[in-house]
């Protein structure tokens, strides 16, 4: 089980409180699927992600980025049990998905960014610390079951 | 990997509008950096990491040094850094696995100070110039 200090719990619900889940989600997925192109391979059903533009302003990778990042917020709600919260999950983008692991911890550097972007100053280092750890916590669940 | 126009003017626009804040933008990556992957500290045991160290400002200047001296000879940025590329084969020898962590905390301490600069595409340019670098600095390790 991952220990989370006090200050670090403090850290992520903070910051989790203040974010709008649809845009944040919208901008990560469309952010990976710009800053690493070769992850478009799993959306060949979206439609136009001819360029950034047409990434962006895409209705699917809105919608799923909002799915993506409102499952996040479970990892949030349950810190001390992340393993068992994605162990379902796991399985799914293994067996059904099929998506390298790799892919879950571009995508948390990403929304770490984002998170940089929006909250500025208020995403102090002690901040990027909570939030690469709970990031790579997740990634590591999400890519447990795997076999 | 190869950076296109496109990315290149990106990247010299990032650092022009950085301009000279690029040394406290070096002092913040490094600060990030060490908070964040402890691990990194190890390349550090001869210095104070405490807040506001004069050796980690001195340090992130350097390093800012290196990233505007890459841009302003973004088509040779392994000749620019030949003499570093060397200096961390031969000497330093940082894992690495490390310089992608740097990039990482770059690209935050960006985005906190100018979330309007690093638009996707800004965004993707610079992390891909941010690898080139990496790659360069770590191409003569064997």
């Amino acid at each position: 089980m991952v220990h989370w200090s006090a200050e670090e719990k403090q850290l992520i619900s903070s910051i989790w409180g203040k974010v709008n889940v649809e845009e944040c989600g919208a901008e990560a997925l469309a952010r990976l699927l710009i800053v690493y192109p070769w992850t478009q391979r799993f959306f060949s059903n979206f439609g136009n992600l001819s360029s950034p533009t047409a990434i962006i302003g895409n209705p699917k990778v809105r919608a799923h980025g909002k799915k993506v990042l409102t499952s996040f917020g479970e990892a949030v709600k349950n810190l001390d049990n992340i393993k068992g919260t994605y162990s379902k999950l796991s399985e799914l983008h293994c067996e059904k998905l099929h998506v390298d692991p790799e892919n879950f911890r571009l995508l948390g550097d990403i929304l770490v960014i984002v998170l940089a972007s929006h909250f500025g100053r208020d995403f102090t280092p002690a901040c990027q610390f909570a939030w690469q750890k709970l990031v790579g916590v997740v990634a590591h669940a999400l890519a447990r079951r795997y076999h | 990997m190869v950076l296109s126009s496109a990315d290149k003017t990106n990247v010299k626009g990032v650092f022009a509008k950085i301009g000279g804040h690029a040394e406290d933008y070096g002092a913040e990556t490094l600060e990030r950096m060490f908070a964040t992957y402890p691990q990194t500290k190890t390349y550090f045991p001869h210095f104070d990491l405490g807040k506001g160290s004069a050796q980690v400002k001195g340090h992130g200047k350097k390093v800012a040094a290196a990233l505007v001296e890459a841009a302003n000879h973004i088509d040779d940025i392994a000749g620019a850094l030949s003499k570093l590329s060397d200096l961390h084969a031969q000497k330093l020898r940082v894992d690495p696995v490390n310089f992608k962590l740097l990039g990482q905390c770059f690209l935050v301490v960006v985005a906190s100070h100018n979330p309007a600069l690093l638009t996707p595409e800004v965004h993707a340019s610079l992390d891909k110039f941010l690898c080139a670098v990496g790659t360069v600095l770590t191409a003569k390790y064997r």
